[in-house]
């Protein structure tokens, strides 16, 4: 494979009348690789998906897809190299599974269709239900049925639309191991969630998407991007002057009282400031209970950056 | 413009089989349609004295019948695309290489052949009741050959009409049943002109016969270019948006 990478996406807007769902939005997919896009509903994220799948033209911006630029006459080119399983399975429910599959094996033109069908049936662990009807289906079986449908192609990026949502927690998890599963096959997949545990554990990296992208990295790194930088310490007794004692410190940027003998630092290198906060501290006469970063899930992060976009912005 | 890839048109032509198949309300229609039509030439076939005969010879009971190709497959095609919308299930097959050329081919196809088998199959089941069981000078008066030739040609090409009609109002309706009647009424200015010509009304001469039929391929053509216009694929996924959230 070259270093292209699998996907890039530069400054993509697409607005629906007056209203803005997705505005410059950008970000690169490497291959292999599998790309959280999490955001809250109507965050732009189907909209995102049906614009690099071209089933919607962008207002403005370009994406570059498998190598391919996203432009009205690619579309088949790209379309046959992407799959999509769209938020809702769409499935002939009057038709069998296998009778689903091989429809869509016709129309990517798979060689050997039969084999691939077989294949992809096994892959989502349907092959015993392959000539029931999709009717007949729990939603947690449709889904599979779905994703092993958007199998068959081999696609080289694999976009999954929300592909629990609606699910139990059980039939949740199961697609969540086929999608690990799909991990160590190299297939490049963009998976979009609103739920926070989805993207970290399955995501190499994760964009907050609402409207616009509000941060894009690892899952731990976006942690500690926004919240490790804070400090919490604890004293037996209350600093007669933690002013004297914090404003000297290197790195603390500024620093609140948050009850008693508790108070929150803001430092601007977690590794510079605690042994400095510490030493001040002990120099002052303080007797210090605890001195430890805040530790923040990835939905404190996450409900920081989306609550970002409802406030106006001065 | 690239070619239609005809496993890709044959594709979307078989599912639309399996689906006709396992639906009632759609084997109900392709059975009642054309039974309805049969029923009232046969009886008046059946009913008349031998000494009618003669007037028989002048009417033209048998364009009657061509009601059943331009009705059958006009509700077809009124369900193509929108049923498909309703279904959510046109989202999926938008997302495939499929072009669309090949998904109107296929739609088309889904509606035509199966239109076009049941129209001469009812043909021939009415000239075989009344060759069998009519007297023989009535059945003589009423099976004619340029008659059956002009039923042959014209089966098609109504039924193409009524499946362009079908398939472009398909395309931009968001109901089902709004579709299909709009469908229905699309395909009635091709029988009220068979049905003015089986009453004589009109006359058939051979040059209206050619005129009607000339006017009803260039219909099929401008039906294909309105329908090939009409295909928006941003359209008919961002259109299916808020019914597709209703359904779940
Ligand atoms: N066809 C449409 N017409 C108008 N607005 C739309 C349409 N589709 C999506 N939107 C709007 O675009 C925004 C993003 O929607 P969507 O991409 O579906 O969000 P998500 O998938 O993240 O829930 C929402 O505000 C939604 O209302
Ligand atoms: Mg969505």
């Amino acid at each position: 494979m070259s270093d292209a990478p699998a996907l890039s996406v530069l400054r993509l807007s697409k607005c629906f009348g007056e209203r803005v769902a997705l505005d410059d939005v950008s970000f690169e997919i490497g291959h292999g690789e599998i790309f959280g896009l999490l955001g809250p509903n109507g965050a732009g994220k189907t909209t995102t998906v049906r614009t690099l799948g071209t089933l919607l033209s962008p207002t403005s911006g370009s994406a570059v897809i498998t190598g391919i630029a996203l432009a009205p006459e690619n579309g088949v080119a790209i379309r046959s190299r992407i799959s999509i399983m769209p938020e809702s399975p769409g499935l002939y429910l009057r038709l069998s599974v296998a009778e689903n599959l091989e429809a869509f094996a016709e129309l990517y033109q798979v060689p050997d269709a039969r084999s691939r069908i077989e294949r992809a049936l096994r892959a989502v662990h349907l092959i015993d239900r392959a000539n029931d009807a999709c009717g007949t289906l729990s939603k947690g079986l449709r889904q599979r049925a779905a994703l092993g449908r958007a199998l068959l192609s081999d696609p080289e990026v694999l976009f999954l639309d929300e592909p629990t949502s609606g699910l139990d927690p059980v039939a949740a998890r199961d697609v969540h191991e086929l999608i690990d599963e799909l991990r160590h096959r190299g297939v490049t997949i963009v998976l979009t969630t609103h739920r926070l545990d989805e993207a970290e554990r399955l995501c190499d990296r994760v964009a907050i998407l609402n409207t616009t992208l509000r941060a894009l990295g690892r899952p731990d790194e976006l942690r500690e991007r926004l919240f490790s930088k804070t400090l919490s310490v604890r004293t037996v007794a209350p600093l007669p002057d933690p002013g004297a004692v914090f404003d000297a410190c290197p790195a603390v940027d500024a620093w609140r009282e948050v009850g008693t003998a508790s108070y929150s630092l803001v430092v601007s290198d977690s590794i510079v400031a605690p042994p400095a906060v510490a030493r001040a501290l002990v120099s002052a006469g303080a007797d210090v209970l605890s001195l430890g970063e805040s530790h923040h899930s990835l939905e404190d992060v996450y409900l920081e950056l989306i609550d970002q976009g409802r406030r106006p912005t001065p | 413009m690239m070619k239609p890839s005809t496993r890709r048109v044959r594709a979307i032509f078989r599912k639309e089989l399996r689906e006709y198949r396992r639906t009632g309300s759609i084997v109900g229609t392709m059975a009642v349609v054309p039974l309805i039509f049969i029923i009232a030439p046969l009886a008046r076939a059946f009913a008349l004295p031998v000494s009618a005969a003669a007037t028989l010879r002048h009417e033209n009971l048998l364009v009657y019948l061509m009601a059943i190709p331009a009705i059958v497959p006009a509700t077809l095609a009124a369900y193509s695309v929108v049923g498909e919308r309703q279904q959510g299930t046109l989202e999926p097959i938008l997302t495939t290489p499929l072009r669309r050329e090949e998904f109107l081919l296929g739609k088309a196809l889904a509606s035509f052949i199966p239109s076009v088998v049941v129209a001469y199959a009812v043909f021939a089941l009415f000239l075989a009741c009344v060759e069998l069981f009519a007297q023989p000078v009535i059945a003589s008066a009423l099976v004619r050959g340029p008659e059956l030739l002009a039923q042959l040609a014209f089966t098609p090409l109504l039924a193409g009409w009524s499946i362009w009609a079908g398939i472009a109002i398909s395309t931009r309706s968001n109901d089902v049943r709004a579709a299909q009647q709009l469908a229905g009424l699309a395909s009635l200015p091709p029988i009220a002109i068979t049905s003015l010509i089986s009453y004589n009304v009109i006359h058939p001469t051979l040059r209206l016969v050619l005129g009607f039929g000339i006017a009803l391929l260039l219909l099929n053509r401008v039906g294909w270019r309105i329908t090939s216009k009409a295909f928006d694929r941003e359209r008919l996924v961002t259109g299916s948006r808020s019914r597709g959230e209703r359904q779940t």
